[in-house]
């Protein structure tokens, strides 16, 4: 039960991304919500390729022992990365539709649109 | 028969429009022609590269299914059945046969940027972005490794969630930009997240190592309903489709047109997952003694016939014309899905095979009549700065050539003979009269409608009295003129002799769809 944990976290935080998602009405909370997820599949990669009382996965002068799965923190290194790049983009946009309806709420953004 | 090539081709086919994306800036300091020069030089490179790899690949696999490998750094003659961790392309007819349609709908719309981006400022912005988005598509088309095609998957949304929001000025375009990369996001990350469930369980990267190893138990299920969800939402599914009318009609005509080979990229990834990653249980009895295909199969049919109508429906209604042509390409879309729909759940009969046949096929056709419709509307936009077709009138007299380039794209996209819509369209019509006839007839039905659709645009646009407020409108610059013709000239040319077209490449790519067993054995090496 307790090597579950990590995975029933992975769960609620991509549930409470997608509330966020769902039922949020600012953009900027929405955006929050993107960047729940993005954790929480994160953390299920890297949950993926520990095992307990692993060491990093550094050959040079490693103490012995068993190492941890370094295909999947590559995998999580990368994803981060483009996960900057995505919130960065939409903040941005973010930036310009304030900049042009005066509001970050989207029935507002909707509405003018009409 | 087939001309030699280095073996590195599929990788310079990214490598090209990625390191021409970086240097486009650079050239941009020196000169603004220059630039335009140099973008469609890298265009132009890059899909002569693709038609040679494409005509070995088709010559190839005209016997039996063929497969180009790429492994990228270290021996090429590796054992992908020991844990090693690679980054493949494998090339296969389907996945060339996607890059042409990719490379030659980017190297239409940057022929066409130059007159009609003119105006803008930023353009070394824009196009650096266009060439980051071919590289993406490219890419997406051609690996074999599922968490590289996350990589490109996210490459592509956020470049061409970028361009939607190009014209930033626009309150309307940075909005749909906004809800565009929304999207792509959550597809992208449930993209990842089933990736991270299938290598948590097989502990392998590899599409064809994955495929080789998969037993569809409960976590495969799970994986399999969050791959095709987020693909299907990025390739404009009902009822998935409410970012798509936004962000085609928004964006400047050409991005458009680069997004049609985006959402087409996410629809390859639907077929690849369906037919090469579960490929191998598709005819396992799943539940209740009902076969996986047949399960998957009539689950896409009835959201492909909802988008049929959906996309055919909200089209006649409306009076923005890209708006109208987007909903057009909703159906279109729905058109491709009926077809695979059809293909998975008669799998293994003749007609099944004729479904799969019309559907690829309607992937190019879709792909070459939306495209040339968008250009028509933004050769419009371009010459009256109008999009409402309330407001436009009489623009046969001034626009010859536009009009006769639309007429072309409005048979194409009704399927009417002797175009190439009508040519899929009856393929697709045939087989699936044979799984069910209500799905035939609704196709046809909204068929005639989506005609219908074009006609009143053809009527409010281009017919009519002359109208004074256009009285100084002139025909469009030979650039866009020229990229319009090549979709014109390709549209008439399949419509002409479309068994060439079925026999040549259509047919290469159904068989590497189908074939998995060789497709494993091929990549695996003899395993």
């Amino acid at each position: 039960m307790i090597y579950n944990i990590p995975y029933i976290a992975v769960v609620c935080l991509i549930l409470i991304g997608l509330y966020a998602l769902v039922y949020k009405r600012n953009l900027i909370k929405m955006i929050i919500g993107i960047t729940l997820i993005q954790s929480g599949v994160n953390l299920f990669l890297i949950t993926l390729g520990y095992r307990k009382g692993s060491i990093a996965p550094i050959y040079t002068s490693s103490p012995g022992g068993i190492m941890a799965l370094p295909i999947p923190q590559a995998l999580t290194l990368t994803s981060i990365v483009i996960g900057v790049a995505v919130l960065a983009l939409m903040l941005s946009l973010v930036i310009h539709i304030y900049r042009h309806y005066g509001t970050l709420d989207v029935r507002k953004i909707g509405r003018l649109n009409k | 028969m087939s001309i030699p090539l280095p073996e590195y081709t599929p990788a310079l086919i990214i490598a090209i429009p990625l390191l021409g994306a970086f240097l486009t800036p650079l050239i941009s300091r020196i000169n603004d022609k220059l630039r335009n020069i140099f973008v469609i030089l890298v265009l132009g490179l890059n899909l002569f590269f693709v038609s040679i790899l494409a005509y070995n690949i088709f010559t190839k696999s005209a016997q039996e299914p063929y497969i180009m490998k790429y492994v990228f750094g270290g021996s090429q003659n590796i054992d992908l059945t020991l844990p090693i961790v690679r980054i493949l392309f494998e090339v296969d007819a389907m996945s060339i046969f996607m890059a042409i349609i990719a490379s030659t709908l980017m190297f239409v719309a940057v022929i066409y940027s130059w007159a009609f981006m003119k105006e803008n400022t930023g353009l070394d912005k824009y196009y650096t972005l266009m060439l980051l988005l071919t590289a993406g598509m490219l890419g997406m088309m051609l690996t074999g490794d599922l968490f590289n095609f996350f990589v490109f998957l996210e490459i592509t949304s956020i470049s061409s969630a970028a361009l939607v929001a190009f014209w930033t000025h626009k309150g309307e375009s940075v909005e749909a930009g906004f809800k565009y990369i929304l999207i792509s996001t959550i597809g992208a990350l449930f993209v990842l997240f089933a990736i991270a469930i299938l290598y948590g369980q097989y502990d392998a990267l590899n599409i064809a190592v994955l495929a080789n190893a998969i037993q569809y138990t409960f976590l495969d299920k799970i994986a399999l309903v969050l791959l095709i969800v987020a693909l299907a939402m990025k390739a404009g599914i009902v009822p998935m489709h409410m970012w798509l009318p936004d962000s085609y009609s928004r964006a400047p005509a050409t991005v458009t047109v680069a997004l049609v080979g985006a959402t087409l990229a996410s629809l390859y990834g639907v077929l690849r997952v369906i037919f090469t990653l579960y490929g191998n249980i598709l005819l396992d009895p799943a539940k209740f003694d009902i076969p996986v295909n047949i399960f998957i199969g009539w689950l896409i049919i009835p959201l492909a016939v909802i988008s049929i109508i959906v996309g055919v429906m909200m089209a006649l209604r409306q009076t923005d014309f890209k708006r109208l042509i987007a909903f057009a390409a909703v159906a279109e879309i729905g058109y491709i899905f009926l077809a695979i729909g059809t293909g998975l759940a008669a799998m293994g009969t003749e007609y099944g095979r004729t479904a799969l046949e019309g559907g690829i096929f309607h992937i190019i056709n879709d792909a070459l009549d939306v495209g040339l419709l968008f250009l028509v509307a933004g050769a419009i936009y371009y010459a009256t700065k109008e999009w409402s077709l309330n407001e436009m009138g009489g623009l046969a007299r001034n626009m010859k050539y536009t009009t006769i380039f639309f007429i072309i794209g409005l048979f194409a996209v009704a399927g009417m003979p002797p175009f190439n819509g009508f040519a899929s369209k009856l393929l697709i019509y045939e087989s699936t009269f044979q799984l069910n006839p209500i799905l035939a007839i609704v196709a046809i039905l909204c068929s005639i409608l989506l005609l219908a659709a074009f006609v009143k645009v053809f009527h409010s646009a281009f017919m009519g009295p002359k109208l004074p407020k256009f009285k100084d409108v002139k025909e469009v610059p030979k650039s866009m003129l020229f990229a319009m013709g090549i979709l014109a000239c390709i549209i008439i040319f399949f419509g002409l002799f479309p068994g060439l077209v079925l026999e040549n490449i259509v047919r290469p790519a159904v068989d590497a769809l189908l074939s998995n067993a060789q497709y494993l054995s091929m990549v695996l090496g003899g395993a």
